[in-house]
């Protein structure tokens, strides 16, 4: 009798390590595609990305050598028009959430804004190609920088709000107390208190629609040469990487690999930057 | 975190005296409130501007064919015959594959870093799978072409073939570009997002529940199962919604491996073609209103689908969320 409850404790215990066990190598299958992802960005892209790559523009079909600098700096100048509409939409957006409203009206604020986050990216290309690429006659710069942007207010404006909302409410009593006012409070004390964070979230986005390329297919449209007007279709790293990567040419072939190494490299950079951040802000406000 | 501390008032400056004691200015406080006001009604102006400018793109097509475009499956731009079903079929059946292989990984993986793994390897695992999240799409699917589809047609899909050749799944000749190839695809997009939400709610199920296991004589096995992933069933069903939502609107990396070809077959080896994929090829190539019209109801089913799921989600998530608060304070 004692034995076969010994047994089936015995049993238990095995079935909790057996679940524990696939549990272990669930997880490994789904880090496996990043590992690999990387290792063959590494053997394909490395060899391809050079001082070549960077400083030349593409060269036509069949002629080897050329790099992507029209796209690197195309990508660049499609964040900075992005930054200009995402940001300052998405922080003082976000800074309303976690200082204003009623808790009613936030909640279906901020319901919104996760759906938003959840609607397909080429929905938003689709959007703004009716609203400024058709409009205007033309791919733009523009039109891709907004329809970017756009991508980027719901996803501030949640980051920024959780931040805002870590902050004391001591701070803000503290200030409000000496007279100033709340909204200076709230510019010079809430906001201040809540800088890497917001910082954090803003580069986060960036990262995100940096590497998009959905959205981008027909509003920047991509460019071979040089952009010299933003009311002219610009070129960008994914899209670049896109079209390469689907054309039937090797050396096309070797410069997708090259351009996404580059691409995932500042990503990677800049979620290292940010994990940097988010200790000192663990470390100070939580 | 420095809050500079300045005096409010300079001893011997009796302007400043003065203004320190007026109340503060009230214009600024409003003028502030309304800007940020403003600033997050723009989520709501956003959605509906999507749903409008989708609507108003579309208004031709949806008047000319009707309910037909959704049940047909002709789509002959020379013609000007559009039908979407292959479309949405190619979308729903690339999504459930998607689900059935991320869901049990993910779920499984979430209660590996919320409740069985040891401690130290937890933080680092999380950072992981944040870093697959960050790899943007179109270089999965770079990935997608030119090495898991070669894998895939030479070693998994001829040992498929072998094993399950007698179902209609399985049959016909393998390609590569395949509806399974962007239902794997879309599966590693997804794998991130559904793991980090369940992750958060097994997080957010009370240490009563796995205490009251534990007292009982659980095993850790036992108590993850009946006291932790049975309590939060809502929220992880809420979590794979929002996975759903995700891989509905896929779009770059499939484009890249599923073959893009309108035909609605059982074999999954077969190509299809998704309502993402779609609007990428043929948006720009679109020379007649009518096709652009179609491209853009295209978008416009896409649209209505992806925002239901999210708002499934979003309910689900909510009540699963207030449910535990509520609970953990009893």
């Amino acid at each position: 009798m004692h034995s076969k409850r010994a047994d089936k404790h015995t049993w238990r215990k095995v079935k909790s390590g057996l679940a524990s066990t696939v549990a272990f190598i669930s997880a490994l299958l789904v880090i496996a595609p990043l590992g690999l992802v990387f290792f063959h960005l590494l053997v394909n892209g490395a060899s391809s990305v050079n001082w070549d790559f960077f400083t030349k523009l593409p060269t036509p079909v069949g002629a080897p050598g050329g790099g992507m600098v029209n796209a690197i700096v195309g990508s660049l100048e499609l964040l900075a028009l992005a930054a200009t509409i995402g940001i300052p939409v998405g922080v003082l957006g976000g800074v309303y959430l976690g200082e204003y409203g009623s808790a009613r009206v936030n909640s279906v604020l901020r319901f919104i804004a996760d759906v938003l986050n959840g609607v397909p990216s080429i929905t938003w290309g689709v959007v703004v190609y009716g609203l400024i690429v058709l409009r205007f006659k033309g791919f733009s710069a523009y039109a891709g920088g907004l329809a970017l942007g756009l991508i980027m207010i719901p996803l501030i404006i949640r980051t920024t709000e959780e931040v805002v909302l870590l902050v004391p409410n001591g701070y803000r009593e503290a200030a409000l107390a000496l007279g100033v006012s709340r909204w200076k409070t709230i510019v010079h004390v809430v906001m201040k208190t809540a800088s890497k964070g917001i910082i954090t979230g803003i580069l986060l986005a960036l990262a995100r629609v940096g590497g998009e390329t959905a959205p981008l297919l027909f509003t920047a449209f991509g460019n071979r040469f040089w952009n010299h007007s933003l009311s002219q279709p610009i070129a960008a790293l994914p899209l670049q990487i896109f079209t390469y990567a689907i054309s039937p040419y090797d050396d096309w072939h070797r410069q997708a690999w090259a351009g996404a190494l580059v691409l995932v490299t500042g990503i990677f950079c800049v979620n290292v930057v940010v994990r940097i951040l988010t200790r000192g802000r663990t470390a100070s406000l939580v | 975190m420095e809050i500079a501390i300045r005096p409010a008032v300079a001893p011997d400056d009796s302007q400043s005296v003065a203004r320190a004691m007026a109340p503060p200015s009230r214009f600024g406080d409003k003028a502030f409130e309304w800007l940020t006001l403003v600033m997050a009604l723009t989520v709501v102006v956003l959605v509906i501007l999507l749903g409008w400018e989708l609507w108003r793109g579309s208004s031709l097509a949806v008047r000319n064919f009707g309910f037909h475009f959704l049940t047909t499956s002709n789509w002959d731009p020379v013609a000007e015959r559009f039908g979407a079903l292959p479309f949405i079929y190619g979308t729903v059946v690339s999504s459930l594959i998607a689900l059935l292989i991320a869901v049990p990984l993910s779920i499984a993986t979430a209660a590996y870093l919320t409740e069985l793994a040891p401690l130290w390897i937890r933080q680092p695992l999380v950072s992981l799978i944040e870093m697959l999240a960050a790899i943007p799409s179109v270089i999965l699917g770079l990935w997608g072409i030119f090495v898991m589809i070669p894998w895939l047609r030479d070693y998994p899909f001829p040992l498929l073939k072998r094993l399950f050749g007698w179902t209609p799944f399985f049959t016909g000749p393998i390609y590569g570009p395949s509806m399974l190839a962007g239902g794997i695809i879309i599966a590693i997009m997804i794998l991130p997002i559904i793991t980090s939400v369940s992750r958060e709610i097994l997080r957010s199920v009370p240490n009563l529940q796995r205490e009251a296991a534990y007292a009982l004589g659980a095993t850790r096995w036992e108590a993850t199962r009946i006291a932790v992933l049975s309590y939060a069933k809502k929220g992880l069903f809420g979590a794979v919604i929002l996975g759903l939502g995700r891989a509905l609107g896929e779009t770059m990396a499939v484009t890249m491996v599923i073959g893009n070809t309108p035909q609605i077959a059982a074999s999954l080896f077969k190509p299809g073609y998704t309502l993402a994929s779609v609007i990428a090829n043929e948006f720009t190539e679109a020379t007649t209103d009518m096709y652009l019209q179609a491209l853009f109801e295209i978008g416009l089913v896409l649209f209505g689908i992806t925002i239901l799921a999210n708002l499934l989600a979003q309910i689900l998530l909510q009540t699963m969320s207030t449910a535990s608060a509520t609970r953990a304070v009893q």
